[in-house]
């Protein structure tokens, strides 16, 4: 028999009291944990997508690249070009390791979902662009050979989407062409999972855009200064410089000024669970004020009373926090689908990650919170005067 | 000659209400053996309380004396402090309440062994299943409060003031929320219990009770009468 067990069992006095508040606590530590989990994932997604994209730089013709992606999206129009001889150029500079020219064309397929929609192909190099792109893994056959050749590897996404395996045709609306599958990749969690790629030298001939590219991946060395490369890039004309660092950063700063109003808002779940925690122990303080009189009158001490009360709150604190974190992990499927309904842009890949430091992150943060609630609640009832609290369970 | 187990010499309180002076004990003194078994009796009023409350070492007295097995514990010097206070009642005394004040999720053996959650007697601890056997209530070790009738929640009490060792067992209307049946079986346990050497005080209104004491204190506006 000691404190902690009397303390525990003094839980037990108004069970559903002290579930509903360690209820509060879990969704506190459940919100928490998942907040955390989201922005360590989100983060992670958005490092594993930009570092997948195998190039630091990539340049593009002059014009706004989210305007041009928008009327891409609207109707296959108003992409921007640059000419095939910014290769050569770019490949000129000392710092650069490897460069990949891509092409990206989009027609409307009428057989696409219910209304039809745009469907996308990327016409790469055959030569550098497997090179860049090294952790992509086939699942069945392999890259086209031939820059020229009217053939087509599907990513993971995009092969189970259109139901396409190797050897199959593949046909382009509008321009009615048909192309052979070579390969189908195996998932990577990047957006090449649902890439349909082609090679660069038929998708300018398919689309009669010969010498004209809409990107340029470039691959810079590792002791490279990348702010003065760029500085050189942007005095190419007609080019834009789009770093895939400052688009990182761009990103992050944006998805941080969200971070910001939802930790506010996890903070204030945290502050509502701990003042449910306040209520609960003071009221049970002031419940047992006679019977806290009666424990000093048998030589409990005003620490030994403390300690007691405060426990009763870390115990509380701890399977509530323990029960939110667990929670967490149970519908962290769930909340990373909401997530991804409601975000403009999700990378791929877990978005909440979930990991032992965020867990004993958010639990202790419950569990100090916890702890600092009772604080007042366990000092009221250590100051209780034997004599007093008897006197007055007296005159009740 | 026998020393005193416990000696009070003018003991007096007096209490503050207002600009008013209560005068709750005036010069009580009384001497109680190991072994003997003593009533305090009075009207409502009349300064039982606190005449327990003070000799239990639960509040201090105004002026007077008290000392227990020869040890001075009041005695004119200034007020003790409750850590003091703490530490005397921890040593001496087993309180015993009209209410029993059990905690409802322990169960009987646990509640008998919750003093000594908080402190261990350096006279040594009874044995709970020696206690709970002593008051007949072994049988109902595991058992929950709430699963007891009125007079064994007042044993349990009892195994709880006793578990450890104390020399004085102090018990505010130990009957009161019993029937008569049961008021005479707790009457023959504190009888036990002072035949065993522990000296007994009880604050009672139950005439019967107070017949079975060794020494009778009677009290009536804070005096002895």
């Amino acid at each position: 028999m000691n404190i902690y067990s009397v303390a525990y069992k003094n839980l037990l006095r108004k069970k559903t009291r002290a579930a509903l508040t360690a209820g509060g606590i879990a969704l506190s530590a459940w919100v928490l944990a998942t907040l955390l989990g989201f922005n360590r994932g989100y983060e992670n997604g958005l490092n594993r997508d930009i570092d997948n994209m195998g190039f630091q730089v990539l340049l593009t013709a002059k014009g706004c690249p989210y305007e041009a992606a928008t009327l891409m999206l609207k109707g296959g129009t108003g992409l921007r070009y640059m000419p095939e001889s910014v290769v050569k150029t770019v490949y000129l500079n000392p710092e650069v390791e490897k460069v990949t020219p891509m092409l990206m064309q989009g027609v409307f397929d009428p057989n696409k979902g219910e209304n039809g929609a745009i469907a996308a192909y990327l016409g790469v190099d055959a030569l550098t662009f497997p090179a860049m792109k090294g952790y992509l893994e086939f699942k069945q056959g392999g890259w086209f050979k031939d820059n020229n050749a009217y053939e087509a590897v599907m990513g993971f996404e995009a092969a189970e989407l259109e139901q396409r395996e190797v050897g199959d045709k593949l046909l382009i609306p509008g321009v009615d062409k048909e192309l052979a599958v070579t390969g189908i990749l195996k998932r990577s969690g990047t957006q090449d999972d649902g890439t349909i790629f082609l090679p660069i030298g038929a998708v300018q001939k398919i689309f009669g855009k010969q010498g004209k590219l809409t990107g340029l991946g470039i691959k810079v060395r590792k002791d490279a200064d990348m702010a003065a490369f760029e500085n050189k890039l942007y005095d190419l004309p007609d080019v834009q410089v789009v770093s895939m660092a400052q688009v990182k950063t761009t990103i992050m700063n944006l998805v941080n000024s969200a971070r910001v109003i939802v930790l506010g808002i996890a903070v204030i779940a945290v502050i509502i669970a701990m003042a449910g925690v306040i209520n609960t122990i003071l009221m049970s303080v002031m419940e047992r004020y006679a019977e806290i009189g009666i424990l000093k009158s048998m030589g409990a001490m005003p620490l030994d009373i403390f300690k007691m009360i405060w426990a009763e709150t870390a115990m509380l604190c701890s399977v509530g926090g323990a029960g939110g974190i667990f929670l967490s992990f149970l519908t962290a499927r769930v909340s990373e689908s909401a997530v991804r309904y409601f975000l403009p842009y999700a990378p791929n890949g877990a978005l909440i990650a979930l990991d032992w430091r965020i867990c004993l992150f958010a639990f202790l943060l419950i569990v100090v919170g916890g702890l600092l609630s009772g604080v007042y609640p366990a000092w009221r009832a250590a100051r209780v005067r034997p004599l007093e609290a008897i006197r007055i369970e007296g005159e009740q | 000659m026998m020393m005193p187990t416990m000696s009070a010499k003018d003991l007096s309180k007096i209490y503050r209400r207002g600009s008013e002076e209560v005068r709750a004990l005036d010069g009580v003194s009384f001497e109680a053996r190991s072994g003997e078994m003593a009533a305090v009796i009075g009207p409502s009023g009349s300064g039982k309380t606190t005449l327990l409350n003070i000799i239990g070492c639960l509040d201090n007295p105004t002026a007077g004396t008290l000392s227990v097995g020869g040890e001075e514990i009041f005695g004119g010097r200034k007020e003790l402090s409750e850590k003091e206070l703490t530490f005397i009642r921890r040593r001496i005394f087993g309180y015993v309440f009209q209410k029993f004040y059990l905690i409802p999720t322990l169960t009987v053996r646990e509640n008998i062994m919750l003093p000594s959650a908080f402190y261990k007697s350096s006279a040594g601890a009874k044995s709970p299943d020696d206690v709970m056997k002593l008051l007949g209530i072994d049988k109902r070790a595991g058992h929950l409060p709430g699963e007891l009738s009125g007079g064994e929640m007042q044993r349990v009490a009892i195994a709880r003031a006793l578990i450890n060792s104390p020399k004085v067992i102090l018990a505010d209307e130990p009957t009161g929320s019993l029937d008569s049946r049961r008021t005479g079986e707790i009457k023959e346990i504190l009888r036990e219990l002072a035949t065993q050497g522990m000296t007994v005080v009880m604050v009672t209104h139950n005439l019967e009770l107070a017949k079975a004491a060794d020494r009778v204190i009677e009290l009536r506006d804070g005096k002895v009468v």
